[in-house]
């Protein structure tokens, strides 16, 4: 069944009187009930009614005033989604953007997948909802024509009215919205000519904006549930303990505290750490009782847990071969044979996420049945995670998405959703969770810490023979299934496991290294890291053979590389982005004393992505980044606007990753503790330019979330060898590796 | 607990809190104005931004003891309809991305402007330094700081 078809199905099942149940109507009364938390559901005349909504599929909803009510399935974390996805539905339905007002979907099977991570959004849902907005615009012109007694094909759509033949009359889509929603859809409907796409393609601010400027934007934090506690959960801080005792004495004598309660621990895939909760009339008041609780925790083998040693750890094993997940020819011969060995290894640590908005969410459990309201980026993992903590069925679990105050990959994992569910349910209200800085910074699911050791070996001529690769890291599939987890290295080898350029001998090896600190999904994942050892490896290769970094990558691409599906790799897209930003920086034009360009290149979630940096280092070893140009692929671009936003905020996360951020285990827990110890970047620390250039395609859109990302540090480390003649081997670079 | 009178957004409010409880949360859980937000506790990421006669103050540490009797703007209070010049410019350049951090940053920006109503690219970075964003969204932001001085020139609004 290809996407319309779905659409279509799922409508049929809502249409059919023998299966509309009460329960459905229902449903279509929550949904109006969730959306209320984002804001600006009840544009202009107080309460929604669900009989005055008048449902053409499930994305689309038309009022009588013309409204038009796209819900987005997806969870808007910054990236622009509630905005990008309405826009594909909008430019088919030849809406009226102004008439358009965006509702969060809240979980339901009808709107199919919706987690949202691996930059898929826009990839794997353009088909499928501008076939929404073209069905809905269908049945609106079909019931149009059977008014005017004409042929539907006869007539045009224009911003949110279907236009007569005759050239004057027109029929505004909240006039035909309730006969069209009585008409059968068509079997297929054809998809616009992009040449006569009029949203697509064309800048638009975020739909959020407006509510966001003036304060009224609804995050999860922001949610109020009449009869609501907060609570604030004092959790084990060592990354092998657990709780030993705690009295709440002091806590309880806190004006506003209403309960002290025990969070227990909860392993498989969810990672709810023990803890003890406090819950309150409001915010300071769990706060406060939290400070007033005496805990005592039983810190177990602490000892061994130190990001040091594990680096230590790490780099021994590196030595020793691992599992081998990919491979061509014969390396180990042709590592002999070269003329020239060049050998780097690259060690990366743990970072946290750290989003704008600390993890919250709110639940109430009411028997058997438990409602959440939180910023989440996998609503059905919330609900599943959710179901199995309380022993009630999934289906008793519904998850209303808020606003999310950035996700970065964090808010992937349900925890915080869990926790707030375990709370109400031992308190019997319901309860917002609200962690603070500290907790967030203190139990995240951290970028995994990797070591990467890469040789090679030339020929004659300075051409790679072999590279061999090996992969020590901490993987995310160890979290989720357990160290005995089977081919950890899914998680962990993607971006090392396609090199973009030739080499006849070829290997790539991976080893997990386990840790208790648990592990998650960081904004472009695994490829932050192996595009680090990748393309800082290839410019070491074309330092020891004594050619230019562009040019010797252009001379090395391999042409024939390619991946299947039809979003696999193309060689053609990736050298031209890496053209591209060469040509757009001025690769090899005089530059400023002391100023050097570095390049980078790297495919990842079937985006092609460059950037070029300019950098310099003074004499203290301080790097200075004057201007970053990047050079994107991602096929047709929907918001040209969001789009440049994505990838600016991707080269600042890429710079950040190199400059400053760094999670360090000490001691068996985290040393970072706030933004005083886990800076993020400030104002005054970003280059002065950053400028995007996109590739113009006619190519179906791709993921642009995470893939400017990846050659950002690399690019940077490259600038600086440029500059000082020092490579960087280790993130985030530090002055002492560059003084002296 | 205790009785405090606020003059928030111009209007008076009566709340009975701890002396100790910060401005924020008596904003947020007890007045009910969250556009407002929690970053870090510590005045560290300025995303709890308000005005205090006039000068932003981070209201995650100010005890609402020592607010009383003077003039509180949040961004409730900014423009309601959203038609003050930084709002209008935020809007026009496609600003937030995530936007939470976005209330603190417009109220650092308005009161650099009311103070200096035509910024330099270096005023406005010595300005916004303390307001972190984790988005990447700094360049919008100086861009719509200098659209927002630009539209006040036009107008002639302060």
């Amino acid at each position: 069944m290809n996407g319309y078809e779905l659409i279509r199905e799922r409508l049929e099942a809502r249409r059919n009187p023998a299966r509309l149940s009460r329960r459905d109507f229902l449903k279509v009364g929550m949904a109006a009930t969730g959306g209320l938390l984002i804001g600006r559901l009840v544009p202009h005349s107080g309460q929604v009614h669900a009989a005055a909504l008048v449902e053409l599929n499930p994305y689309v909803q038309i009022d009588p005033d013309g409204t038009v009510r796209i819900y987005v399935p997806k969870s808007e974390m910054g990236q622009g989604v509630r905005t990008t996805l309405a826009l594909l539905i909008a430019e088919e339905l030849d809406a009226d953007w102004e008439q358009v007002r965006v509702e969060q979907a809240p979980l339901d099977p009808k709107y199919g997948n919706q987690g949202t991570g691996g930059s898929s959004s826009v990839r794997t849902r353009w088909q499928e909802l501008r076939e929404a907005g073209a069905m809905a615009r269908a049945l609106l012109v079909e019931a149009a024509a059977r008014r005017w007694n004409v042929k539907p094909s006869h007539c045009r759509t224009e911003k949110g009215r279907v236009l007569h033949p005759n050239g004057r009359d027109a029929l505004s889509y909240g006039e035909l919205a309730t006969e069209a929603a009585r008409l059968e859809p068509p079997a297929s409907v054809r998809l616009k000519d992009p040449a006569d796409f009029r949203l697509i393609g064309h800048s638009q601010s975020s739909v959020d904006i407006p509510d966001i400027v003036t304060g009224q934007a609804t995050y999860g934090i922001d949610v109020r549930v009449p009869g609501m506690l907060v609570a604030s959960v004092e959790r084990c801080p060592y990354v092998a303990g657990r709780l030993l005792r705690y009295d709440d004495t002091s806590a309880r004598q806190i004006p506003g505290v209403r309960a002290v309660v025990e969070v227990p621990a909860i392993g498989d895939d969810v990672h709810v750490r023990p803890g003890v909760a406090v819950v309150a009339e409001h915010t300071w008041a769990a706060m406060k009782g939290r400070q007033a609780l005496q805990v005592e925790w039983e810190p177990g083998d602490t000892d061994r847990h130190h990001s040091a040693a594990y680096l230590e750890q790490m780099q021994a094993l590196i030595a020793e071969p691992g599992q081998v997940v990919r491979e061509r020819g014969a390396v180990e011969e042709a590592l002999a044979q070269g003329n020239r060995r060049v050998e780097a290894t690259y060690a990366l640590p743990f970072l946290a996420h750290a989003p704008m908005e600390p993890m919250n969410a709110t639940a109430h459990v009411e028997g058997d049945r438990c409602t959440i309201w939180a910023p989440v980026q996998i609503p059905a993992w919330a609900a599943r995670a959710t179901a199995r903590a309380l022993g009630i069925p999934e289906r008793n679990v519904r998850v209303f998405i808020t606003l999310l105050g950035g996700g970065f990959g964090r808010r992937l994992n349900p925890d915080y959703a869990v926790e707030a569910a375990l709370i109400s349910k031992a308190v019997g209200a319901p309860v917002q969770v609200v962690w603070t800085r500290e907790d967030d910074l203190q139990f995240d699911f951290y970028r995994p810490m990797a070591v990467h050791r890469i040789q090679a070996a030339l020929d004659a001529d300075g051409r790679p023979l072999a590279w061999y690769h090996r992969l020590v890291s901490t993987s995310i599939r160890a979290t989720l299934q357990g160290p005995d987890a089977p081919e950890q290295h899914r998680s962990e080898i993607g971006g090392a496991d396609l090199l973009p350029y030739r080499v006849p001998n070829w290997r790539l090896e991976y080893r997990p290294f386990q840790s208790p600190l648990p592990r998650g999904w960081w904004r472009s994942v695994d490829h932050t890291h192996t595009a680090f050892a990748v393309e800082s490896f290839i410019d070491e290769l074309a330092a020891a053979a004594g050619r230019d970094p562009l040019a010797y990558r252009l001379e090395l691409f391999d042409m024939d590389a390619r991946t299947d599906g039809p979003y696999g790799y193309d060689p053609v897209r990736l050298r031209r982005v890496l053209e591209l930003a060469a040509e757009k920086a001025g690769w090899g034009r005089t530059l400023p004393e002391g100023h050097a360009l570095g390049i980078a290149c790297h495919w990842s979630f079937a985006s092609y992505a460059a950037e070029v940096v300019e950098a310099s280092v003074d004499d203290n070893g301080q790097v200075r980044v004057h201007r970053v140009v990047a050079a994107i692929d991602c096929g047709r671009v929907v918001n040209p606007s969001g789009a440049e936003a994505q990838v600016i905020g991707g080269v600042l996360d890429g710079l950040w990753t190199a400059l400053k951020a760094e999670i360090v285990l000490e001691n068996g827990r985290v040393a970072a503790t706030n933004f005083d110890t886990y800076p993020l970047l400030r104002q005054n620390e970003i280059p002065p330019v950053i400028t995007v250039h996109f590739v113009q395609s006619d190519a179906a859109p791709t993921g642009l979330g995470e893939p400017p990302v990846p050659p950002v540090a690399p690019a940077l480390a490259n600038a600086v060898y440029a500059a000082t003649g020092r490579r960087i081997r280790q993130l985030p670079i530090r002055a002492e590796m560059l003084r002296g | 607990m205790t009785r405090f009178e606020l003059l928030v957004n111009g209007t008076r409010h009566v709340v009975e809190v701890p002396p100790d409880m910060p401005l924020l949360w008596v904003l947020r859980d007890v007045l009910g104005l969250r556009g407002t937000k929690f970053g870090c506790g510590k005045a560290l990421c300025g995303a709890c931004t308000v005005h205090l006669s006039g000068t932003p103050v981070r209201s995650c540490v100010l005890p609402v003891s020592a607010v009383v009797g003077q003039p509180i703007t949040t961004i409730e209070g900014l423009d309601a309809a959203g038609n003050h010049p930084l709002q209008r410019a935020w809007r026009e350049l496609n600003v937030p991305q995530c936007g939470y951090c976005q209330a603190g940053q417009l109220m650092t920006a308005a009161a650099l402007l009311r103070q200096n109503p035509n910024p330099t690219d270096e005023d406005i970075i010595a300005a916004m330094a303390g307001n972190l964003c984790r988005c990447g969204t700094y360049h919008r932001i100086r861009q719509a700081i200098h659209r927002a001085a630009e539209i006040m020139r036009q107008e002639g609004t302060r």
